[in-house]
């Protein structure tokens, strides 16, 4: 592969766009794919597959082999909340191949002491939510118990799609939430896709067993419901 | 190291940059159980580092070896793993599946 051709593929996916890679197995040429560019491709079909799906195939094109590397954005979790699961969470989901983003406007959690490494904006949910731009292979998070920092955020992430909603809590803080959230005219069948009691029920106590539990939840979201998300893109 | 899938891509542009010889691995095709999907990437450099998986460490060792050849001579290949290649390959998949991994140089 031509080192420009892989640098191109990279950035593509570093700016979360999109892209097919073809690779013709006899003779070696390559070429990258673009979603603007699939109509009128002779592989038309089979890309617009690929884009769909996510997932990488081989094609038979008459005697020709091409395999189609199929880039899509990688999954990403947004946390509200630099609180003790999120420092749990933050390297497990990271360690499961989510870019993680933790959003806290209170200055005393969100430090980059408590979370090295790790992308934090010490801001509103407001502020901080418009420049990540979320979509539907991003999953939202809220762990502050703080309804002027977890509103907003659920709100936001309801309204763009995202693959997994969850926000922690009890059955009755949950029940107080959706009456604020369907105050702010969200409808009852958008408020059902909000995960609560947050995560899988394993039994988890500590903070760490907690975030397995989310980070369970939300895997199984991501990889049991794709329609979803090819539905809200 | 542990690397995420889209590290090894990086990888293998960042070993080239850095003047090393570079080969890329890629699993183009399973038939049954296979430990890795259609996609995954396996990168080597020429003194055999590599980064990320084409199947559990099954076949890793006989691909590492191939790329090597890939980089000195530039031409791809395309390599089959399975049970069923047991007289053709000393290494298969315990998992009883087949796969088959594209190997290119990065240039």
């Amino acid at each position: 592969m031509d080192l420009a051709l892989l640098e191109a593929l990279n950035a593509e996916r570093a700016a979360r766009r999109a892209t097919v890679l073809v690779t013709e197995l006899g003779s070696g040429r390559q070429r990258l794919v673009r979603p603007s560019d699939v109509e009128g491709d002779p592989l038309a079909a089979p890309l617009a597959e690929a884009f769909r799906t996510g997932k990488s195939a081989l094609v038979e094109e008459g005697n020709e082999r091409v395999f189609l590397t199929a880039q899509v954005p990688s999954p990403r979790l947004v946390i509200t909340g630099a609180v003790h699961i999120s420092q749990a969470l933050a390297p497990m989901a990271a360690l499961a191949d989510f870019s993680v983003t933790i959003i806290d406007p209170r200055t005393a959690f969100a430090t980059a002491e408590r979370f090295p490494g790790v992308d934090i904006r010490a801001e509103w949910p407001e502020v901080a939510l418009p420049a990540l731009r979320l979509d539907p292979h991003t999953a939202l998070v809220a762990l502050t118990h703080d309804p002027k920092i977890d509103d907003p955020a659920l709100a936001a992430a309801l309204a763009a799609g995202c693959f997994y909603v969850g926000a922690l809590g009890s059955r009755k803080t949950h029940a107080n939430r959706l009456e604020r959230l369907a105050g702010r005219g969200h409808a009852p069948d958008q408020l059902a896709r909000i995960h609560a009691p947050i995560g899988l029920d394993i039994g988890s106590v500590s903070p760490a067993e907690i975030a397995v539990a989310i980070l369970g939840e939300v895997i199984a979201d991501l990889r049991r419901k794709p329609l979803r998300r090819e539905r809200a893109a | 190291m542990f690397a995420r899938e889209e590290e090894v891509l990086a990888a293998a542009a960042r070993w080239r940059r850095e003047g090393q010889g570079v080969a890329l691995a890629t699993v183009v095709q399973t038939w049954g159980s296979a430990p890795r999907p259609v996609g995954s990437h396996l990168v080597v450099d020429a003194e055999g580092r590599f980064l990320g998986s084409v199947s559990g460490g099954c076949v890793e060792g006989a691909v590492v070896a191939e790329a090597t050849e890939v980089i000195a001579d530039g031409q791809a290949r395309l390599l089959e793993f399975g049970v069923a290649d047991e007289t053709a390959w000393q290494v298969g998949l315990s998992c009883g599946g087949r796969i088959s991994v594209y190997v290119e140089k990065v240039d």
